[in-house]
């Protein structure tokens, strides 16, 4: 492997590291769970991007072959981590937050956790 | 007839080519399976996904996409500096709502994925008919610039692109 690769790739598994780092410790130093849910929603999205980089950086150079495993890892990645940061930010919510501390929602019906939808609604 | 054998085209074509990468050889017998699993799993999920989603307008998906992942990059090293060197005493968080104009289910998902990744957002939470998303900042000094930034910048596109 020529050593270009090899400072290229340990580059971004540095950044990664850093980054992940960073983001644990937004979990220890955020107050509460809302501010807590920036961190791993973020700040470890690029430090496991940049691990991914480097691993197929990687592979590419020793193997000549690109593989797609991390470009499905990133896909996945994108796909559940923002549907996992909303259940967690629902259930906060509903368990800690009541609904004059929330904005209005300024359209007719009020926030999904608290009002029905209009589907049911109209059943009654 | 051939609405009810695919009933989503993208979705059928997404499922074969994640199934070859995840084998990551293109074998004949791959080829075949991942087919196979391309056209069986939407027809067992459809009742889940009643309606087709328009997609029009690839070079505006293409552009929200590089757009986005932009953000992302731009998102992960502000909120690193919020983090290490803003005293967690000085966070302004606050709740903002913004109110949708997007209507196609899957666009507001994809808008809702969007605010969560990119910079200092979260979104919460839909109002009870889906026509407005609650959305928190991490520290903001002025809620209604980020409101018109996210308006401006993720749901003209995605309004493009959906509908």
């Amino acid at each position: 492997m020529p050593a270009i690769m090899e400072i290229l790739i340990s580059a971004f598994l540095i950044l990664g590291g850093v980054f992940g780092l960073v983001g644990s410790f937004g979990l220890v130093k955020l107050r509460d769970t809302m501010q807590r849910l920036h961190g791993p929603t973020k700040a470890t999205t690029l430090g496991i991007g940049c691990a991914l980089i480097a691993s197929m950086l990687y592979f590419f150079s020793t193997g000549g072959a690109v593989s797609f495993h991390e470009l499905l890892i990133t896909l996945f990645l994108f796909l559940t981590a923002p549907i996992a940061a909303n259940f967690i930010a629902k259930t906060y919510i509903i368990r800690n937050i009541d609904r004059s501390e929330l904005p209005a929602s300024s359209r007719e019906y009020g926030w999904s956790v608290y009002d029905d939808s209009p589907a049911l609604r109209r059943e009654e | 007839m051939i609405r009810r054998l695919i009933p989503h085209p993208l979705l059928s074509i997404t499922l074969a080519l994640v199934w070859l990468g995840l084998v990551n050889t293109v074998t004949l017998g791959n080829l075949l399976l991942g087919t196979v699993l391309g056209l069986v799993v939407p027809i067992i999920t459809a009742p889940y996904w009643p309606n087709r989603a328009k997609l029009s307008r690839p070079l505006i998906v293409v552009r929200y996409v590089l757009l986005v992942l932009w953000d992302i990059v731009v998102a992960n090293v502000q909120v690193a500096w919020i983090i290490l060197f803003k005293r967690s005493t000085d966070f302004r968080s606050r709740w903002i709502t913004i109110p949708l104009e997007l209507t196609s289910p899957e666009a507001i998902t994809v808008l809702a994925g969007t605010i969560t990744m990119t910079p200092g957002t979260v979104s919460a939470m839909l109002g009870a008919d889906g026509r407005s998303i609650l959305v928190h900042c991490l520290h903001t000094d002025d809620p209604d610039y980020e409101r018109d930034r996210i308006k401006q910048r993720y749901e003209r596109p995605l309004k493009e692109i959906f509908e």
